[in-house]
């Protein structure tokens, strides 16, 4: 009989995450709408990276004036046809990609770094911090993201970044809701008594214990979110208070689009098209995620 | 019972409170002047400043917000720069417009999104269920904005069935005004034909606002409803005999209906909030695009109006839904 | 004759992410009308997987029949139509389960769920429905009958409001509604306190020996079978490995894991001799030993164990599946 003990392989150190994962990507590649959602939202970063190397006109971007071309319906010059400035309309919803899932990013990076440790000191430490915490994340949640942001920006003014700021202020809120309860019943978990029981400090258990016991549903919903904040901050462009043209912002080109209806219907087609892609593919992505990561909760 | 009611009506109360701070704070931070704005482009420094003492505006924070207070609790919500109306004249005569579409929207996200849901959840994985799915995730994907615009395009512009926007045609006559929902008060009046026009007005912001919630509802209902079938008293049911049916619409449905109650509540809120873009594609005149010309306008006041009678309506409902709760879940109603 | 129930070669499988886990290997059971089996095997053998199957109440999928089949009363449960499952179901088999905390439903009066059963039986079995009125009134008899005080007052409360011992009282109640031809009990006492376990098993018994019922009770513990079952199945890991009559079994048991198994209990009449417990783990099922699915834990196995599983056959007045059943005698 040996007595050297061999070090264990990685594969064997690690086999039940190993296993775990191999279970989540089995689970996901099941599911055909998650793979379409991972291949939509795939192909988004792609074009935000790369987008300025494909796009056949890059100095359309800025607004470059080209009134002899106003206007013009698809057609394999301009692929999604031309606005009223002459502009290829393909070239800008691309360059567009970029600005969008920045600002998906922000709002929800944003909301993560505020609502998440939020919500697990409201539901860690509980007593008057929680009562504080909650109430005041209640009020916000009590007017949709949507009015409270215009609300916003119309005391800042319009623009992407008073957007973004708007749209940041009204989406932490939900972060703490979900990391609360969350933290709430793992407070009372046998293991977190344990840790507390040998004595660790409140700083290790909520690193070790109750953070990555959170993790789940927060990277479902900031996967979801991604989704509906680009779909909020497009809805401002929209209404005027986002996004200023000749900057590519696909709720801008379809406020301006609006004006050129009927006749010129395929200014307000293709924008929005990318928005809903994009959102389609967070969503199903998002979606996915959630029946393997987290599949008891089910909030709409 | 009347405990729970009370303690919930006073948290209400406290919250309404927060909401009034936010927007306090929100109109606060304004970097532009607002006396400035109301005295118009063209007035002297003098006008402005005439102004800003007439609004209050020059005196210090704190006593600005208790006049901010006790206006609103005399339900003075200020003065619309744009309409020159006092704001709550103007919510008066727009939330109606808005009140009619969310109720139309509401009814039909839940007669649809229910069944749908039950349907996808009994045939969990098979086909029509991945269907339903990728329809529910579509929904919520949809601008409302763009979509709003697709289908005026094909049903207005192009198949000519529908009107473009507005809520009456030009030569139809309004019915007399009782709730302002244009809907119900000529249904009262016998003006049918005028019925007929609003609804063929209303088909579509209706429906582009149902949308999302009709997507939400039918996932958690879905979601619940897969939980339910798959807990044992299903199965205790389908034993016993109980046909599938019964089962599923009676047995099941009353469970799963609990939750699906919860999202109805946080969907009236966010409907009301959509609303603004909804209203603002079909030229519907209520108070989302009262808010929204206001806001763009730079006019405050008329925002924060908005946004205070959208928390309270989003407040109510909830409250609604927790007494509804206690009165459909048994377990709730002994241990209160 | 042909027996009450009638399972032939039934084979049963789930799929899975790990695969596909053979939960049934060729489950050989008749039993007549008016017998009391009991069934037992350690937690994950299977038992209660083929309790359901007899009422067709198996998901599938996951689930999936590989072969064999199933017949109640003569008629094949997997080929039956709406109706016939609905005759089947309740007033056929009736099902009593393990936890009566979750299996009545959290949001119904303890009347509407009965009366609802009461009147899907009248339905199925194309008589004209009882009103509610009429439903309440059989339902507050059968109440009675599982001898709850008060059944009228019981019948608008809550299951919420009822302590375990009453719940399963009622689950008990809600099987007898259809007047079923065989009362399937799957582990009824379990999940109960002890003093409630004794007092609902003489409920079974009294009203197996009132109304004639034939009796199947699924238990990992043999105590409880010994009390109310007149013949004893023993499975192991999807399989049938003894069949014989309760007194045979106690006393002469012939697999080496029905020996093994009542090794295992401790007697409390016989302090000296100490409870012996199975070396060994329960097989995985995803990938099942070959042969005889026991042979890795059993004292007794040869080689041929190990290629050829055993059918079962008689011996000593008994079927067991074993191929040295003749040199297991105790």
């Amino acid at each position: 009989m040996s007595t050297a003990l061999s070090r264990p392989s990685f594969a064997e150190r690690h086999a039940a995450a190993l296993r775990q994962a191999r279970f989540f990507a089995w689970s996901f590649a099941r599911s055909p709408s998650s793979m379409l959602g991972l291949a939509i939202v795939l192909g988004f970063f792609l074009l935000a990276a790369f987008g300025p190397w494909i796009v056949p006109y890059p100095a359309d971007a800025t607004g470059a004036m080209n009134l002899a071309n106003r206007l013009q319906p698809p057609s394999t010059a301009h692929w999604f046809g031309t606005d009223e400035m002459g502009n290829d309309l393909y070239t800008r919803v691309v360059l567009a990609t970029r600005t969008s899932l920045w600002v998906g990013l922000t709002i929800v990076g944003v909301a993560t770094l505020v609502g998440v440790p939020l919500g697990i000191a409201a539901g860690y430490f509980g007593g008057v911090v929680r009562s504080v915490i909650m109430r005041l994340t209640d009020v916000f949640l009590s007017v949709p993201g949507i009015v409270l942001a215009l609300a916003i920006v119309a005391a800042l003014g319009p623009g992407i970044l008073n957007g973004i700021i708007a749209l940041s202020i009204v989406w932490w809120p939900g972060y703490v809701r979900l990391v609360e309860a969350k933290a709430l019943s793992l407070r009372n978990e046998p293991f977190v008594e344990a840790a507390r029981a040998v004595g660790a400090s409140h700083a290790r258990i909520l690193a070790v214990h109750i953070l990555p016991n959170c993790a789940s549903p927060i990277i479902v919903k900031a996967s979801m979110d991604m989704g509906l904040a680009i779909l909020a901050a497009a809805s401002l462009g929209f209404i005027g208070l986002g996004a200023k043209p000749p900057a590519p912002e696909w709720g801008a080109m379809i406020s301006v689009a609006r004006t050129y209806m009927p006749n010129w219907w395929w200014y307000a087609v293709f924008p929005g098209l990318a928005i809903y892609l994009t959102v389609l593919g967070f969503n199903l992505f998002g979606d996915g995620l959630r029946d393997i990561l987290d599949p008891k909760s089910n909030r709409g | 019972m009347l405990a729970f009611v009370l303690k919930r009506l006073a948290l209400t109360g406290l919250m309404l409170f927060g909401l009034v701070c936010i927007t306090f704070v929100v109109s606060n931070v304004a970097p532009s002047d607002p006396a400035a704005l109301a005295a118009g482009p063209d007035a002297t420094r003098d006008m402005v400043e005439t102004i800003r003492r007439e609004y209050g505006l020059d005196r210090p924070l704190h006593e600005q917000f208790l006049r901010y207070v006790a206006g609103l609790l005399q339900g003075d919500l200020g003065r619309s720069i744009v309409t020159t109306r006092p704001v709550s004249v103007d919510l008066a005569r727009y939330f109606p417009a808005t009140l009619e579409l969310v109720l139309l929207s509401m009814t039909l996200g839940v007669l649809l999104g229910v069944p749908l849901g039950m349907a996808s959840a009994v045939l969990k994985n098979r086909a029509p269920d991945h269907l339903t799915r990728f329809v529910a995730v579509s929904l919520v994907a949809l601008p409302a904005f763009w979509f709003g615009i697709l289908l005026q395009l094909l049903f207005s512009v192009h198949l000519e069935w529908l009107p473009t926007s507005g809520r009456l045609d030009v030569a139809t006559p309004p019915p007399p005004p009782i709730t302002g929902m244009i809907l119900f008060d000529s249904a009262v009046a016998g003006q049918w034909a005028t019925f007929r026009d609003a609804v063929s007005h209303a088909v579509l912001p209706a429906l582009v606002l149902s949308f999302p919630c009709l997507a939400s509802i039918l996932r958690v209902n879905r979601a619940e409803m897969i939980e339910v079938l798959s807990s044992d008293y299903v199965t205790a049911a389908r034993a016993h005999g109980v046909p599938p049916l019964r089962v599923v619409c009676v047995h099941a449905l009353r469970n799963a209906m609990l939750p699906t109650l919860a999202i109805i509540g946080l969907r009236w809120g966010w409907m009301l909030g959509s609303t603004v873009l909804v209203e603002t594609v079909f030229d519907w005149p209520g108070i989302g695009l009262y808010a929204v010309s206001a806001a763009i306008a730079g006019d405050f006041k008329p925002v924060m109006g908005v946004t205070l009678l959208i928390g309270l309506n989003f407040m109510i409902a909830n409250l609604v839904v927790d007494i509804l709760y206690g009165v459909l879940d048994p377990r709730l109603r002994t241990s209160s | 004759m042909t027996p009450l129930l009638d399972i032939r070669g039934y084979r049963l499988a789930f799929d899975g992410f790990e695969g596909r886990a053979h939960v049934l290997d060729g489950i050989d059971l008749r039993v007549e009308a008016g017998e009391t089996v009991g069934i037992v095997g350690e937690t994950g053998c299977g038992k209660s997987v083929l309790a359901r199957s007899i009422a067709r109440l198996v998901e599938m999928p996951p689930g999936r029949v590989l072969g064999g089949s199933i017949r109640f009363g003569g008629e094949d449960v997997f080929a039956m139509d709406g109706r016939a499952l609905a005759r089947l179901r309740g007033h056929g088999v009736a099902m009593i389960f393990q936890d009566p905390m979750t299996y009545l439903n959290p949001v119904f009066s303890v009347g509407s769920q009965m009366v609802d059963v009461i009147r899907a039986h009248d339905r199925a079995e194309g008589k004209p429905r009882r009103t509610r009125a009429a439903a309440r009134e059989a339902a507050a008899a059968l109440l009675g009958a599982v001898r709850l005080p008060e059944p009228e007052r019981l019948l608008d409360r809550y299951p919420h409001e009822l302590s375990g011992g009453m719940r399963q009282r009622v689950l008990i109640a809600m099987a007898l509604a259809g007047n079923p031809r065989l009362l399937v009990a799957d582990e009824p006492t379990t999940a109960l306190d002890v003093t409630i376990q004794a007092q609902v098993l003489r409920l079974i018994g009294e009203l197996v020996a009132e109304r004639g019922l034939t009796l199947l009770l699924i238990s990992h513990d043999l105590g409880v079978i010994g009390a109310l079952c007149r013949r004893i199945v023993v499975m192991y890991a999807g399989t049938v490995v003894e069949d014989a009559e309760a007194a045979t079994l106690f006393a002469r048991p012939r697999h080496p894991y029905t020996r093994g198994l009542l090794a295992a209990v401790p007697d409390l009449a016989r302090p000296d001799r100490r409870a012996r417990p199975i070396p060994g783990h329960i097989p995985n099922l995803l990938d099942p030993p070959s042969g005889c699915r026991f042979h890795p834990r059993c004292p007794l196995a040869v080689t041929r164990c190990a290629a050829e599983k055993p059918g079962l056959r008689e011996v000593d007045g008994r079927r067991v599946a074993c191929h040295r059943a003749e040199d297991a005698a105790a």
